[in-house]
């Protein structure tokens, strides 16, 4: 089922753990969808100094994790932004077409952290212009335009596509598609 | 590395005398059952000895016995078959919400032919109110299928009662027993069933080896159409050698019956006991006395199942989250969810169901090596970690 780099990474995850003095903290997912990251990074010089992650997950957001916090440490800033999910998924020697959605979850956390450091220094540099944090609500996406939904909603906010459940697998697919973009399946006509 | 099988839910091994009465199909008894000649003769008399034996088992007639290729394809018998044979007297059916795939997403099908269905709910046992079935029953109700025992959490239903309410009020009743027949008493006459699902490869016979057994005199539509096999109700030609070996695993199911139940519901007693000891934040799930007696089922907060599932394969232990279709698909199981059960702690179901070759030292060796797995999986659980500063404060 994975390939044995997702194995090595889900056994000998590098990186876990948590910061106490961290520059910034990134959140992804939520226990809803069956995935959760959290990402802490330490800057020095404009560079990813240090990262630390949690994960509840499957063996792929496990190991999804522990090859993102590889991959950001060291590199600057702006290179750790471009570490995408696919650059990700690569890394790994593939993922199960199933589990592609938790590659997005590791690469966004890390950005996430990534966002809140910036944002802790331009409050530091300009006390007065504290944005109000955004509160959270992005768990699953959406499996046509990466849109953030909720999980338990029936439609894409973003795309408006609207879900039902695919009977092999049970994520959302859309109503009028004819193919699970996770598993594969095709809906059987009546 | 030792290997433990705890997967009876996903398919129990053969047993030994099942392989040795199948193996002379597979190679000289070959014939057709439906040939005239001696070959034919001999694998047709081969068929009708299991048919006796299944239906021994729960104590029905043998002409009551149509075998099916799994118990997938049972259920589908059942519902498609009573649904649309009854079609004219009504179209509305009723379900529990915890019923297999195979019930739920056969229903789907009937939705687009036009039946309607209601879906009783569950107690946070997983446990149907028969009450709850006898207000769901209205004029149009032409069909009540509620399985006998849940897979995911074990537990077993009222079945007597509510076949008892499907009879005062003229509906028929089906059950899914796949998870029961052959690990506990299953009577269709005690029962009061109409029809009833069962699959060999819950009671140590092959995969692919399942029967429908359907009351005299219930009119059902054939489900696949061809030949005269199975008095015209299931066509094609009979897999012999899978039917040979369901009828012996009946035999011996009924034979060992109580031995085996009071062997394997003693160490899942033990292993229910111990593992809530030893692992902190972990909820039995399902019934905690009318429970399957191979069936010991939990979440433990804070991890995610197939995390756990992954850890626990590779120090040789074999096991399920959720049912073994929900444990591909990752989705919170529906069973759990109709409990009551919360998203995230549903997402950290296991389920272990033990099979006859289990052993005591198979209950300690799980028992030394699952604690370490939770405290390395939860040190690395965000959930945890908010857990315990919560805590704190």
């Amino acid at each position: 089922m994975y390939s044995d780099k997702v194995m090595d990474h889900f056994q000998n995850p590098r990186n876990v753990g948590t910061m106490d003095d961290a520059d910034g903290i990134g959140q992804m997912g939520n226990p809803v969808c069956g995935d959760m990251m959290t990402f802490y990074i330490k800057v020095k010089d404009n560079r990813i100094d240090d990262v630390k992650f949690q994960t509840f997950g499957c063996g792929a957001a496990i190991a999804v994790s522990s090859m993102v916090s590889e991959m950001a440490l060291g590199k600057t800033i702006e290179e750790a932004f471009q570490i995408t999910n696919e650059s990700v998924a690569e890394q790994l020697d593939g993922l199960p077409k199933n589990k592609l959605h938790c590659s997005n979850l590791g690469a966004d956390a890390l950005h996430k952290a990534i966002e809140d450091y910036q944002e802790r220094q331009k409050a530091k540099e300009n006390p007065a212009k504290v944005p109000e944090k955004s509160k959270d609500k992005e768990s699953c996406y959406c499996p046509y335009c990466e849109g953030p939904i909720e999980g338990l909603e029936n439609s894409c906010q973003r795309c408006h596509v609207e879900f039902e459940e695919c009977p092999e697998c049970q994520k959302p697919m859309n109503k009028k598609a004819d193919e699970c973009p996770h598993c594969g399946a095709t809906k059987p006509r009546v | 590395m030792r290997r433990i099988y705890l997967d009876h839910i996903a398919g129990t091994p053969l047993h030994t005398d099942v392989v040795e009465a199948m193996l002379p199909y597979l190679k000289e008894k070959f014939g057709n059952p439906q040939s005239l000649h001696s070959f034919g003769q001999q694998a047709l008399e081969a068929i009708e000895d299991a048919r006796n034996k299944v239906a021994q088992l729960i104590n029905a007639e043998s002409s009551e016995i149509f075998y099916a290729s799994s118990g997938s394809e049972a259920n589908n018998f059942a519902l498609k078959g009573f649904a649309l044979a009854q079609r004219n007297k009504g179209k509305h059916i009723v379900l529990s919400s915890v019923e297999h795939q195979s019930i739920l997403n056969a229903a789907k099908f009937l939705e687009k032919l036009g039946f309607t269905f209601s879906h009783i709910p569950v107690d946070k046992f997983g446990m149907i109110d028969p009450e709850d079935v006898q207000k769901a029953i209205s004029k149009e109700t032409i069909l009540v299928s509620i399985m006998l025992a849940n897979g995911e959490v074990g537990t077993i239903e009222p079945l007597a009662e509510i076949a008892e309410i499907c009879r005062s009020r003229d509906v028929l009743l089906h059950t899914d027993a796949v998870d029961a027949v052959g690990n506990i008493p299953v009577d269709v006459k005690a029962l009061g069933v109409d029809a009833l699902s069962l699959a060999g490869n819950q009671f140590y016979g092959p995969k692919g080896s399942a029967a429908l057994f359907i009351k005299k005199g219930r009119r059902i539509l054939p489900f696949i159409d061809g030949g005269i096999q199975e008095g015209g109700r299931r066509a094609g030609t009979e897999d012999v050698p899978s039917i040979v070996g369901l009828g012996k695993a009946a035999e011996l199911a009924l034979l060992n019956m109580e031995s085996r139940m009071g062997r394997i519901m003693a160490l899942r007693d033990t292993l229910i006991m111990r593992l809530l000891e030893s692992i902190e934040h972990t909820v039995l799930t399902g019934h905690p006395e009318m429970r399957l007696p191979h069936h010991a089922s939990f979440c433990v907060e804070f991890v995610e199942g197939e995390s756990m599932l992954l850890n626990l394969d590779m120090k040789g232990i074999a096991l399920s989250s959720g049912s073994s279709c929900t444990s591909r698909a990752l989705k919170a199981s529906h069973v759990l969810l109709a409990m009551g059960i919360d998203h995230a702690l549903a997402q950290s179901s296991l389920v272990f169901s033990l099979i006859d070759s289990t052993a005591p030292e198979d209950i300690v060796y799980l028992l030394e090596v699952f604690p370490p797995i939770i405290e390395r999986l939860r040190k690395m659980s965000p959930l945890y970690t908010q857990y315990l500063e919560e805590k704190k404060k």
